[in-house]
C-alpha cells in the first residue's frame, strides 16, 4: 500500500512536470527544451509569493497561471512564430525549435540567477504528515497529486468535448488538413503553447512545495518530461498521465523492494520497452 | 544586485585609478576568481564560496589594502562563472592568467572543480589554496602539484570521525548497535559510505539498512521508509544539498527519529535551519565550526552585513581563510611575485592566523587542524568532533522531530 500510494503521488508530480510539454509539443509542434526552466520559474514565483507575502502556493496559482499564460503566448508570438513561418516541413520546425528553446533555456537560467541569485530555494508549506492506511505521507504531495488529477482531468475533458479543444486536436493530428476545414492553425498553436506554459508553471509552483530548487535545476525536469511524453504518446493527455503514473509506481517499487540506486535504470528500461513494442508511445498513433 | 553594481563601480574606479597611476607603479593586486554561478553546484557556491571571497576583498580594501613592502595595495576582484563545468573552469583560469593578467587566483569551488583546475594552476604557476576540496589524495596531489594546498580536511578522516562519534555514544551506552547507512551514488557518497561502513563494522556495529540513490533524486520516501522499517539506532546519509533537504523532510513526515540523524552536505547551511526551524535540534552533519569563537562570530556578523546572508557553519570560514593565508603570504614576502609567494607558502615552518585558528601546512601541503562533525544545538551548528581544534562540544542524542 505504501508503494502504491507513494508511487501514485510521485506519478502525480511527474504528470505535472510533463503535461505542459505535451501540449506544446503535441499541438504547437515546439519541442520546448526550456520547459524545465519555465517550471522552475513557476516554483520561484510561488517561493517568492510565499516568503514575501505569506501567500499560500495553491492560492498563488490564480496569479502564476495567467502570468505564465501571457508570458508563454508572447514567447510563442515573438520568438517561435517566425520559426514556424519559415519552416518548410515539420522536421525543419522541430530542429529549429529545439535549437531556439535550447538557447532560451540558458537565457532563462541567466535571468533567474540575476533575479534570485544562484542559491537553493525551499520553504515549508503543508510539510506535515497525513496518515493513510497505516503510513504517513506528506500533505503537500497529496495536495499536488489532487491538483494534478484536477488539471489533467480538466484538460482531457476540455480537449475532448469543447469546440476549441476539437480544434487543438485537429491541429495535433494534421495542421494542413485542419486549416482546410477552417481551423486557425496559428491561433490554435499559440493557444496550446501558452496553455502548456501555464500548466508547466503551475506544476512548478506545486512542486516547489516539496522540492529544493535552484536556478540551474530545470534541465532535470525537462529530461523527465521528455521521457514521459514520449512514453505516453505525443499529443495525448491520457498517455502522459498513464505514463507518469506507471513511472512513479515502478520507480517507487524498485526503490523500496530492490534498491533505490536502480530507480533510474528502471525508468529507462521501461522507456526502452515502450519504444521497442510501441514506438509511437502507449497512446500514440503511428504516423503514416 | 545593488552590491554587485557597487562592486563593479568600485572595480571600475580602481581600474581607472590603476590606469592613471600605471606610469608610477601598480597599486592594485588583481585577484581572479572562477567558480559556479550557474550549473549544478551554483547553489552551494552561492552559499559558501562567493560571499566569503567578496567579503575578504571588501574588508581588505576597507582596511586600506595589503601592505606589500612599502606600498599599500588594494585588491581588484575579477569574477568568472565556470558553469560548474570543468572545461569552463580550465578556460577561465587560462583567461584570467593571459587576458586579465591577474596576479593571483582564488581556488575554485568543490573537490571536483579543484581537481579539474589543478593542472592549469600548476602550469601557470599560481598558488592554489583550496577551501572546499576534500579528498584523500593530498600526498599524491601535493607531489604532482606542489602549488596546491588544502585547508578543509580529508574525506577519510571525516567519514572516520562520523563513525567514531557513534562508537563513542554506543560505548557510553547511549545508543545501540544498529545503523542505517545511505548515500548518493557518486564518487563522494560511495567513498564516504565505504569508509564509515568499515569503521562501524570493525567496531561491532550492525548495518541494518544500506542503499544508495541516484544523483539529483529528491523523491526519497522509499529510502526513509526502508530505513525506518529496519529500526536503526542511527541514520547516516552521505548526501548532497537537494537530497539532504528531501531526506530530512521525509523523515519528519514519516516521523522517522532514530537517536542519531546525520545528513552530510548542506546540513551546516543557514538555509537548513531556515527551512526546518527548531525541528532539527540534535541533527548531525558534515563539518562544523567553533561557533563560540569570537573570530568566527565576527566573521559571521560581517558576512551577514555584507552579503545579507549568514555563512555556513563549515566551508565558508575555510574559503575566507584561504584568502587570509594568501594575503599574509603576500605581506610577509612584501612581493606580488607569484614564485616568491609560492616559495613562502611551501616553507612549512610558516603559520597563518585565520578565523579557523592557526593554520599551517604539512609535507603534503595539508592543514591538519579542522572540524569533521557538527550538530545543531540551540539553533547553532556546533562542532562535535575535530582534529587538532579546541572547542568541540559533546554530541547529544537526537530526541525526535518536535
Amino acid at each position: 500500500m505504501f508503494i502504491l500510494i507513494t508511487g501514485l503521488l510521485l506519478g502525480g508530480t511527474y504528470a505535472l512536470i510533463a503535461l505542459g510539454l505535451n501540449l506544446q509539443y503535441g499541438v504547437a509542434r515546439i519541442m520546448n527544451l526550456a520547459n524545465g526552466e519555465m517550471l522552475v520559474a513557476g516554483g520561484f514565483a510561488a517561493f517568492w509569493l510565499y516568503t514575501a507575502g505569506q501567500v499560500n502556493p495553491v492560492a498563488a496559482l490564480i496569479v502564476i497561471a495567467p502570468v505564465a499564460f501571457v508570458a508563454n503566448w508572447l514567447i510563442y508570438r515573438f520568438m517561435l512564430q517566425p520559426l514556424v513561418k519559415r519552416a518548410k516541413s515539420r522536421g525543419a520546425l522541430e530542429v529549429d525549435s529545439i535549437l531556439a528553446t535550447f538557447g532560451m533555456s540558458f537565457a532563462f537560467v541567466g535571468i533567474m540567477t540575476w533575479a534570485f541569485g544562484g542559491g537553493y530555494f525551499n520553504y515549508a508549506f503543508l510539510a506535515q504528515p497525513l496518515e493513510m492506511f497505516g503510513s504517513s505521507y506528506a500533505q503537500n504531495r497529496v495536495v499536488a497529486f489532487v491538483l494534478a488529477v484536477v488539471i489533467g482531468g480538466a484538460l482531457w475533458l476540455w480537449l475532448t468535448y469543447s469546440r476549441v479543444g476539437l480544434n487543438l486536436r485537429a491541429v495535433a493530428v494534421n495542421p494542413a488538413s485542419a486549416s482546410l476545414v477552417g481551423v486557425d492553425v496559428r491561433r490554435a498553436s499559440a493557444l496550446a503553447f501558452a496553455l502548456g506554459g501555464a500548466v508547466t508553471a503551475t506544476g512548478g509552483a506545486l512542486v516547489s512545495m516539496f522540492f529544493t530548487l535552484d536556478a540551474s535545476v530545470g534541465v532535470l525536469f525537462t529530461m523527465k518530461a521528455l521521457i514521459i511524453i514520449i512514453m505516453g504518446g505525443v499529443g495525448d493527455i491520457r498517455g502522459t498521465i498513464v505514463a507518469a503514473v506507471i513511472l512513479g509506481i515502478a520507480e517507487t517499487a524498485v526503490a523500496r523492494l530492490i534498491d533505490p540506486g536502480l530507480t533510474l535504470a528502471a525508468a529507462y528500461l521501461l522507456f526502452l520497452l515502450v519504444l521497442l513494442f510501441r514506438p509511437a508511445g502507449l497512446f500514440g498513433k503511428a504516423r503514416g | 544586485m545593488y552590491r554587485r553594481t557597487v562592486m563593479q563601480l568600485a572595480a571600475a574606479a580602481v581600474a581607472l585609478a590603476a590606469g592613471a597611476g600605471m606610469a608610477l607603479a601598480q597599486d592594485t593586486i588583481r585577484l581572479g576568481a572562477a567558480a559556479p554561478q550557474t550549473g549544478p553546484l551554483a547553489g552551494g557556491a552561492t552559499v559558501t564560496h562567493w560571499p566569503a571571497v567578496r567579503l575578504w576583498v571588501h574588508q581588505t580594501n576597507e582596511a586600506g589594502g595589503l601592505q606589500v613592502g612599502d606600498r599599500r595595495m588594494t585588491i581588484e576582484l575579477v569574477e568568472y562563472d565556470d558553469q560548474t563545468n570543468p572545461q569552463q573552469a580550465i578556460q577561465a583560469a587560462q583567461r584570467l592568467a593571459t587576458q586579465d593578467q591577474v596576479d593571483f587566483m582564488v581556488a575554485p569551488y568543490s573537490t571536483g572543480m579543484n581537481l579539474a583546475a589543478a593542472p592549469i594552476f600548476a602550469q601557470l604557476g599560481y598558488p592554489m589554496i583550496t577551501g572546499t576540496a576534500v579528498t584523500d589524495q593530498q600526498p599524491a596531489l601535493a607531489q604532482q602539484f606542489p602549488n596546491m594546498f588544502f585547508v578543509l580536511g580529508r574525506t577519510s578522516v571525516m567519514a572516520e570521525d562520523t563513525a567514531n562519534v557513534l562508537v563513542g555514544m554506543r560505548d557510553r551506552g547511549e545508543i545501540g548497535n544498529r545503523v542505517a547507512l545511505v548515500n548518493v551514488a557518486d564518487a563522494f557518497g560511495i567513498e564516504m559510505a565505504g569508509i564509515s561502513r568499515g569503521v562501524l563494522e570493525s567496531n561491532g556495529f550492525e548495518i541494518v539498512y544500506e542503499s544508495s540513490y541516484p544523483l539529483g533524486t529528491q523523491d526519497l520516501a522509499p529510502v526513509i521508509d526502508g530505513a525506518k522499517a529496519a529500526h536503526p539506532d542511527a541514520f547516516i546519509a552521505w548526501s548532497y544539498p537537494g537530497d539532504t533537504f528531501a531526506l530530512t523532510d521525509q523523515a519528519i513526515v514519516q516521523n522517522f527519529a532514530p537517536q542519531v540523524f546525520f545528513t552530510a552536505v548542506a546540513t551546516a547551511f543557514p538555509g537548513y535551519a531556515a527551512r526546518f526551524g527548531d525541528q532539527i535540534e540534535g541533527v548531525m552533519g558534515m563539518g562544523g565550526v567553533n561557533a563560540d569563537d569570537p573570530a568566527f562570530q565576527a566573521f559571521a556578523q560581517a558576512h551577514m552585513e555584507f552579503a545579507g546572508q549568514a555563512p555556513d557553519y563549515w566551508a565558508s570560514a575555510a574559503t575566507y581563510a584561504t584568502l587570509e593565508i594568501l594575503g599574509q603570504a603576500i605581506e610577509a614576502t612584501g612581493s606580488i611575485d607569484r614564485a616568491t609567494v609560492l616559495a613562502y607558502l611551501q616553507d612549512r615552518s610558516h603559520e597563518y592566523e585565520t578565523i579557523l585558528g592557526p593554520v599551517n601546512f604539512n609535507e603534503n601541503n595539508d592543514n591538519e587542524r579542522y572540524w569533521t562533525v557538527g550538530q545543531w544545538q540551540d539553533g547553532v551548528f556546533r562542532g562535535v568532533a575535530a582534529r587538532g581544534r579546541d572547542g568541540a562540544v559533546a554530541a547529544e542524542l537526537f530526541d525526535g522531530w518536535n
